[in-house]
């Protein structure tokens, strides 16, 4: 009997410690976004600013560079909605309403998903192995005796760059998916290209526009704030880094589709 | 050991220094002050806290109780913001060298003119470039640290420390790995940054032979614990049999328990 009252209260504490642990995390995920914000407002009075072109370097990496994959990737996902549309609808013999499944599905849905994905499988990874490695490397202690706040020279360039980037992206995949959807569509069942946009701009409102954006400024924090913290919590050696930055990637979707999920249910 | 009296004249003061990790305190009462121009030799054996004081010193590492001040003004007792200024003073050469591996050794030298003074480009490079042929680095600018050998690093780490011209510079076992030759170079390069520039070094290290020719003073921590502070001269005549041990290379034993070896051989305790 004392044997399981041990045993029952070993995995109490294991789950409070797991428990104590994401709240440290989240408390210092949001320490770290705060203090961003901060220094990108008032770095320059503090003498810390946050110089532009970290933050364009950043656009370049995390956006620029990932624009080629997302676009192919959106289109994809635009022809393969067509072709499960127009398969379910035929059912009904209404597959010519598969433009308005299009326009509620991917602003809503489909494009900031996916960009996510893949921002979170490019950027969220990139982060936790380059912070990872200059913690390793010394380089975030040299910094800080430097006088330069890694916080405003690696963090704030990071999260502001992909809360910069990741909008974009997603407003890139919306045309991308849909531009590659007409093309399917016209080709499949003749339907006109003006006729298939007016179809797409009469469905798509504004509350649509919100939730896609909204959605994807939080993946871009998440995806951010995920990645840095991870590589900020690196040490000891290779093996560790490695470990890190594949879980990060894991842990970066798994917040995507958290948050993603919640933001259904909610609005 | 008394507590030292803040100087504000003197570039670190530091007082009743108590620190370590998770509440288990490593360095314990530790008083010391740092003359202008004066290269200080911190020396003890593996797990005597070196590193530690070391962290503490240059403000990576908040103390469990006393302060550190550098030129007249407490490291600790201030917000984030007023230590970053305050170890803009400083200049750090770390063991490993930690240049910024995404840059070349020419920008990592910059870094710290971009980041904190208002001079040009052009301006910039010409210091960068005088900064390298004082470490004997001229023509490497363009090189990325991947490319540098274990010594270049610790140069090039030198240079980056110096960019600045600081008043206080520390430097972290900057000849281990390193052979004789290379070695002695960056030992004439701590005297002459003391004499061409009038900077205060601290060294860390426990190349012996390396302390003895540049240090004005040594300083011998052990267990945490600062035992010893003074000249070359003092510490060979010192009669602490510790600190015979260390500078002549004696094999120590603590005080052995055969039955507690015993258990630990057998994974008891």
């Amino acid at each position: 009997m004392n044997a399981i009252a041990q045993k029952t209260a070993d995995r109490i504490a294991r789950i409070g410690l797991e428990v104590i642990h994401l709240v440290a995390f989240i408390g210092y995920a949001a320490r770290l976004l705060m203090m961003s914000l901060t220094l990108l407002v008032r770095g320059h009075a503090m003498g810390q600013p946050v110089r532009m072109r970290h933050i364009v370097s950043e656009i370049i990496t995390a956006g620029i560079q990932a624009l080629p994959v997302v676009i192919l990737m959106a289109s994809t996902i635009g022809v393969m909605l067509s072709i499960q549309g127009i398969h379910s609808l035929r059912i009904f013999g209404a597959e010519t309403q598969v433009t308005f499944g299009l326009a509620l599905s991917i602003p809503r849905e489909f494009a900031p998903l996916i960009t996510g994905i893949i921002v979170a499988g490019r950027s969220g990874s990139q982060l936790t192995s380059r912070v990872g490695s200059m913690r390793l490397n010394g380089e975030i202690d040299a910094l800080t005796v430097m006088g330069i706040s890694p916080i405003r020279f690696v963090v704030a360039p990071a999260i502001i760059g992909l809360i910069i980037s990741l909008p974009l992206l997603v407003a890139v995949a919306n045309v991308a998916a849909f531009g590659a959807a007409q093309l399917y569509i016209e080709a499949t069942l003749g339907i006109a290209s003006e006729a298939y946009w007016a179809d797409i701009l009469s469905v798509v409102t504004i509350a649509d526009l919100i939730h896609c954006f909204g959605k994807s400024l939080l993946f871009a924090v998440l995806i951010s704030l995920t990645g840095i913290v991870m590589g900020m919590g690196v040490s000891g050696g290779a093996e560790v880094l490695g470990k890190a930055t594949t879980s990060s990637v894991v842990s970066c979707i798994g917040a995507i589709i958290a948050a993603d999920t919640i933001f259904a249910l909610v609005l | 050991m008394t507590t030292t009296p803040a100087n504000p004249t003197a570039p670190i003061v530091v007082t009743d220094l108590q620190g370590g990790y998770n509440g288990q305190a490593v360095i314990h009462g530790c008083n010391m002050e740092i003359a202008a121009g004066e290269i200080v030799v911190i020396m003890g054996g593996s797990g005597s806290g070196k590193s530690t004081f070391l962290r503490h010193l240059i403000g990576l590492k908040e103390p469990m109780t006393g302060d550190v001040q550098l030129f007249g003004q407490s490291l600790y007792g201030v917000n984030e913001t007023k230590r970053l200024q305050l170890l803009k003073g400083i200049g750090v050469a770390f063991q490993s060298g930690a240049l910024l591996s995404s840059l070349t050794v020419g920008q990592n030298v910059a870094l710290p003119m971009i980041e904190h003074t208002d001079l040009d480009a052009e301006m910039i490079d010409i210091i960068v470039r005088m900064k390298l042929d004082f470490v004997n680095l001229l023509g490497k600018e363009d090189l990325l640290p991947s490319e540098l050998s274990g010594g270049m690093l610790k140069r090039a780490a030198v240079a980056r420390a110096i960019a600045l011209d600081p008043r206080l510079t520390f430097m972290d076992e900057p000849s281990a790995g390193l052979d004789p030759v290379v070695a002695a170079a960056l030992d004439e390069l701590i005297i002459k940054l003391r004499d061409s520039l009038g900077m205060s070094v601290v060294v860390v290290t426990h190349e012996l032979e390396s302390a003895f020719k540049i240090a004005d003073r040594i300083v011998v921590l052990d267990r945490g614990y600062i035992i010893f502070s003074g000249t070359v001269d003092d510490i060979k005549n010192s009669d602490n049999q510790r600190i015979q041990n260390l500078i002549n290379r004696v094999a120590e034993e603590d005080d052995f328990d055969p039955e507690a070896h015993l258990k630990r051989l057998f994974g008891e305790n």
